[in-house]
């Protein structure tokens, strides 16, 4: 936008995106803009940046390790995901209620928000570009097998499928099944197998063998 | 009015202009309530500068696969699909 003959009235440096993408170019703008206008501080937007980028899998990990070691924990976890967090000295984040869903024999869950990206950030992390992925959020809902398998995960017949979408203020973190081979297993050696995918519910811990068998 | 978990409710129909979070996928749909997860802040209202007050009751509400997609692709018939919905946005189902 060279011909900078828009009708506002503040003065600002002509508005271009060179090599930076078009919706990084576009965030750029907004956050100018809510800046001039005091709806946000430039350092609350570096502090939220910075927790999000602190955020990892490996709190999601331990919770999941915990509850793998502990059945006792399981069942709080279940019951209340958000406390379960706190109870590790873990930050559950600023959603009010998390749920944690359990995948078992006969049950497999995957997460999806087909309205935006919900998504439990406080203990994944920042969401995976296919996860805010227009053919994600619209398969995931209409067609989970074959996104699954398309996941390489193996569904066994006779596994309910369930998805769950997060269209509103609640987040949800996916149990994976301990793999079967993890007997010997510390709770610190359990947490490293468990992916941020396999809390999503697209993927199965390291080592697990296939849904069902 | 108020649901309780087992209960079976509708998604209503109508069209809304403007932000919700009712995915237009199940307006119309039958499913069962699983829970109640409290009551949050209204997003139709809170989109647009305002409060969100009074705050709206909010439930999981589960679906099955093959009432929600006609050529739903799955084998196993009880394949569910779970939603958050406003109590707004739920009806009674005789």
């Amino acid at each position: 936008m060279t011909d900078h003959d828009h009708d506002h009235d503040h003065p600002h440096a002509p508005i271009t995106t060179g090599d930076e993408p078009l919706a990084a170019a576009r965030v750029r703008a907004l956050a100018d803009l809510l800046v001039e206008k005091h709806a946000i501080g430039r350092d609350d937007l570096r502090e939220r940046i910075d927790w999000l980028v602190s955020r990892t899998p490996a709190d999601g990990a331990r919770l999941v390790a915990r509850a793998w070691v502990d059945p006792e924990f399981k069942e709080r976890l279940l019951a209340d995901a958000r406390a379960a967090a706190l109870e590790l000295g873990l930050d559950p984040g600023p959603s009010p209620v998390v749920v944690a869903v359990e995948n078992t024999k006969a049950v497999h869950h995957m997460v999806v928000c087909t309205l935006c990206s919900c998504y439990p950030k406080a203990l994944l992390g920042p969401p995976p570009d296919w996860y805010k992925s227009l053919p994600y959020r619209s398969r995931a809902v209409s067609d989970p097998r074959g996104v699954l398998d398309e996941f390489g995960v193996e569904i066994e017949d006779g596994v309910e499928v369930r998805v769950l979408d997060s269209t509103a203020d609640i987040r949800y973190l996916v149990i994976p099944r301990r793999p079967a081979d993890g007997d010997a297993m510390t709770e610190d050696e359990l947490a490293s197998l468990v992916t941020r995918d396999s809390m999503i519910g697209v993927a199965q811990p390291a080592a697990q063998k296939p849904i069902g068998s | 009015m108020s649901y309780r978990a087992g209960q079976r409710v509708r998604v209503a129909a109508r069209p809304h202009d403007g932000h919700h979070r009712t995915p237009e996928y199940l307006k119309g749909k039958i499913g069962t309530v699983e829970r109640l997860h409290g009551s949050f802040t209204n997003p139709e209202t809170r989109a647009y500068g305002a409060d969100g007050l009074p705050k709206q009751p909010l439930y999981l509400v589960g679906f099955a696969q093959h009432d929600v997609w006609p050529d739903y692709r799955g084998g196993h018939a009880d394949d569910r699909i779970y939603v958050d919905v406003f109590e707004h946005w739920l009806e009674a189902v005789e």
